[in-house]
């Protein structure tokens, strides 16, 4: 029982054993079909988690990915079908606002030692506003097939995803880098007197956050077909409960982006499977609810009993 | 209560067991406190002072053992239990809301009321005289009831928590590293009303480091070492050396090492001119050449920590320029000047020295990650630790600190800071670390050595300085007395 609780993958038999239970009641649950949807629909929220789980380790939040989503979507869609525009364009742009936006994030942390909180709660209304302004609420549409393919393609996604995952697991476990964003979160006083750049770290962090959050724009945008400036509204608190069920610590200085992984696979169990149900989406939201508590409730108890 | 003709003990504790996770901290520890007795508690860091200390206040459960308190059955399940009973904790990090008053605070969670229409409302001007009342009792005649506790010194504050203890009618008051970061005046004031609170027939549990602090004030002295008694008795059976001989279970022949010899040709490497920060240091001008130990005294507050946190590059400096082997630092971050030859051990080894959840490893490679087996470090210093896996924060503070200098000498700096380098230390490992001091000294290093120990920097050091307000007001060569310090101090 002790090792069930205390293991890494502890989150893993939590999924499992959760979809042994949910099997019987959705037949259409162990189809392979399902499994390439759950996969489908996983990977971009883990691309956008990976990034919140840098942030977290760093001791800080990221509220404003939903809003570089529909602001990326947006403005690569405007480039894209603009007469000058072509696809490279179009993604470089995205990145572009991406890190811009992380950038912002960045500097108001570090040069206005404002919270993390409020600079990107600042910016997530800021860009998510922004994005319905220059659009005036309407879709972009007619974007061009090339783009499109790369979302539809799931394989393409796939490497995509795992590309990340392999080099912010490198990062995080093997470089100086990763050492620095992991003593940043723990205590940043301590950092700083020990020679850690706490400020560039710090500005990175939010720099690649935003930026994968523009990557995960790519694809949904692309399987929408159209740049739309609501994009992506309703993952914010699935990407944050994923990383936290995941094991990282909300505090800094504890997580990796395999936990966040399996907190991600996870989530997109639990969604799947209460679509599957065929409830109403309010219902799915309460439920989904239930069950994040219950899994950080687990966490809290299984965190108390492996130190004591 | 049982009447006989001696007075009962206040306080008995009998054969006192505590484990935790399987690890027995205290084995079968009994101590009796008497009315009006002031019992010293010494005992190296690990020994289980804290432990003890810690169950008496409720704070943790008994594995096994029994407690008396007034001749009654004393089981505390919480520190309230503890405070209800009539004990107070004075915290080595005092427990009190900076933001609040210091009437506040004393009546937090009981304020006085007053009803009016059966409804009732907090009665500012009972607390308020009654605050006035406690104060004067505690000495502390200059503060007013309203003043907020962020503004007191660290003294004060102390005195504050004590009048809380009082207004609990605490009959037994446990001091816990009471005169860390006292100032000597403070020290006295705290002794004054400590005597008199005896007179009043307050038991007092001292736990202290400061040795003579407990030789000057105890009555009986009970000493421990892993976590059990080795020694108890009247405080005429004890002297300093019978102390350390009893907490460390061996003699600690020489405290301090030998005095690096002084270099022929003194080289300079820290060059520091007019160095300023309006309202925190004032024009600051010193050399440290190779080889040498220089130390800095001075009261809290007078700028010793500020400056070396400048030196550092953690704070800004206003006016003035700071050079290391010839090249200026000025404007550099904490990591260009790391580069250049600069380390930095802080007063405060939680608040920016160690990472305490993340292991031995993990903190020794923090500043030079491509240092080649960084654990070396763990033999060279003699660092205690069950594996380099294990987490720096359970380690003794002498182990903590190891691993603080083992961070920085993996790449030897040319000019090593060190702010209180023995703050919270025990004898065995202060040792230690003198003499790891005394031979980066005599191997060419720079060292600049802050305390608010005289006798440490008395013992230790080649030179001393002495701050006040801000400013370097004296110099003074090795073998100078205590007096002439203090008295450039104030």
């Amino acid at each position: 029982m002790r090792r069930f609780l205390s293991s890494q993958y502890f989150v893993l038999w939590v999924s499992l054993l959760y979809a042994a239970v949910m099997a019987p009641f959705t037949p259409a649950f162990l189809s392979p079909e399902n499994a390439l949807n759950i996969l489908s629909s996983m990977l971009p929220l883990l691309i956008v988690a990976a990034g919140q789980t840098i942030i977290l380790i760093t001791g800080g939040i990221d509220l404003s990915v939903t809003s570089v989503i529909a602001l990326a979507s947006v403005l690569g869609a405007m480039t894209m079908t603009s007469t000058s525009g072509n696809v490279v364009t179009g993604i470089a742009v995205m990145l572009a606002a991406g890190a811009l936006v992380g950038l912002i994030n960045g500097i108001g942390m570090s040069a206005g030692r404002m919270p993390p909180f409020m600079v990107t709660l600042a910016t997530m209304m800021f860009f998510g506003g922004f994005a319905v302004w220059i659009t005036k609420s309407k879709n972009v549409g007619g974007l061009p097939r090339n783009f499109n393919a790369i979302g539809d393609s799931l394989p393409a996604v796939a490497l995509i995803a795992i590309a990340i995952i392999a080099v912010l697991h490198f990062v995080l476990s093997r470089t100086t880098a990763g050492r620095w964003l992991y003593a940043t979160g723990r205590n940043p006083r301590t950092a700083l007197v020990s020679g850690v750049p706490v400020r560039l770290t710090t500005t990175a962090a939010y720099v690649v956050s935003g930026l994968l959050a523009a990557v995960a724009s790519v694809i949904y945008t692309g399987r929408l077909e159209t740049g739309s400036p609501v994009l992506g509204q309703r993952i914010l608190l699935d990407v944050i409960a994923a990383v936290v069920i995941g094991g990282c610590s909300l505090f800094g200085g504890r997580g990796t982006v395999l936990w966040t992984v399996l907190g991600v696979l996870f989530i997109t169990l639990v969604d799947n499977t209460l679509n599957l149900t065929g409830v109403s989406n309010f219902a799915v939201l309460i439920a989904k609810g239930g069950v994040i508590l219950m899994a950080a409730l687990l966490d809290t108890v299984r965190t108390r009993y492996a130190t004591h | 209560m049982q009447l006989t003709n001696t007075p009962p003990p206040l306080l008995r504790c009998d054969r006192l067991d505590k484990a935790f996770a399987g690890v027995r901290v205290l084995r079968g520890v009994s101590l009796e406190v008497l009315p009006g007795e002031l019992h010293g508690i010494v005992g190296e860091n690990g020994a289980g002072k804290s432990t003890l200390m810690n169950l008496i206040g409720g704070v943790h459960q008994l594995s096994a053992g029994w407690m008396e308190f007034g001749g009654a059955p004393y089981t505390p399940a919480t520190p309230l239990d503890a405070a209800h009973t009539g004990i107070a904790f004075v915290h080595q990090e005092l427990n009190l809301f900076p933001n609040l008053s210091i009437a506040e605070n004393i009546f937090v969670g009981q304020h006085p009321v007053r009803r009016i229409a059966g409804v009732p409302f907090a009665d500012r001007a009972a607390a308020a005289t009654r605050t006035r009342a406690l104060l004067d009792e505690v000495g502390l005649t200059t503060a007013a009831p309203d003043t907020l506790v962020e503004r007191l010194p660290q003294g004060d504050r102390q005195l504050v928590e004590i009048a809380k203890g009082l207004n609990q009618d605490a009959r037994l008051i446990i001091f816990d590293e009471p005169t860390t970061s006292l100032t000597n005046r403070e020290v006295e004031r705290l002794f004054t009303i400590v005597r008199r609170l005896q007179q009043r027939g307050i038991a007092i549990l001292y736990i202290s480091h400061a040795l003579e602090h407990v030789l000057t004030l105890a009555g009986r002295i009970t000493v421990l070492r892993d976590g059990a008694v080795v020694e108890t008795g009247p405080r005429t059976g004890f002297d300093t050396e019978s102390l350390i001989r009893a907490m460390v279970g061996r003699d600690i022949e020489h405290l301090y090492p030998p005095l690096p010899s002084p270099p022929s040709s003194p080289a300079k490497v820290l060059e520091v001119r007019n160095l300023s920060q309006p309202g925190v240091i004032e024009n600051i001008t010193f050399d440290l050449h190779k080889g040498e130990i220089v130390g800095i005294a001075g009261l809290m507050g007078s700028g010793r920590s500020e400056l070396a946190r400048i030196l550092f590059g953690l704070d800004p400096a206003g006016k003035g320029s700071v050079r290391l082997n010839g090249a200026p630092l000025d404007g550099l971050p904490p990591r260009a000047r790391i580069a250049r030859g600069l380390a930095f051990v802080t007063e405060s080894r939680r608040d920016d020295g160690l990472f305490p959840d993340a292991s031995v490893a993990e903190n020794l490679r923090i500043v030079h990650p491509a240092s080649p087996d960084p654990l070396r470090m763990l033999k060279e210093l003699h660092v205690a630790a069950a594996s380099s896996e294990q987490a720096v924060g359970e380690l003794s503070g002498g182990n903590q600190q190891k691993v603080v200098l083992g961070k920085w000498l993996l790449n030897p700096p040319a000019v090593l800071i060190l702010d209180e380098p023995t703050r919270g230390i025990d004898v065995g490992a202060r040792q230690e670390i003198y003499s790891v001091i005394a031979s980066l000294a005599e191997r060419g290093m720079s060292l600049l050595v802050i305390s608010s120990e005289i006798e440490e920097l008395i013992g230790l050091c080649t030179r001393i300085m002495v701050m006040a307000g801000g400013e370097l007001r004296a110099e003074f060569p090795a073998g100078t007395s205590r007096e002439d310090i203090l008295r450039a101090a104030v």
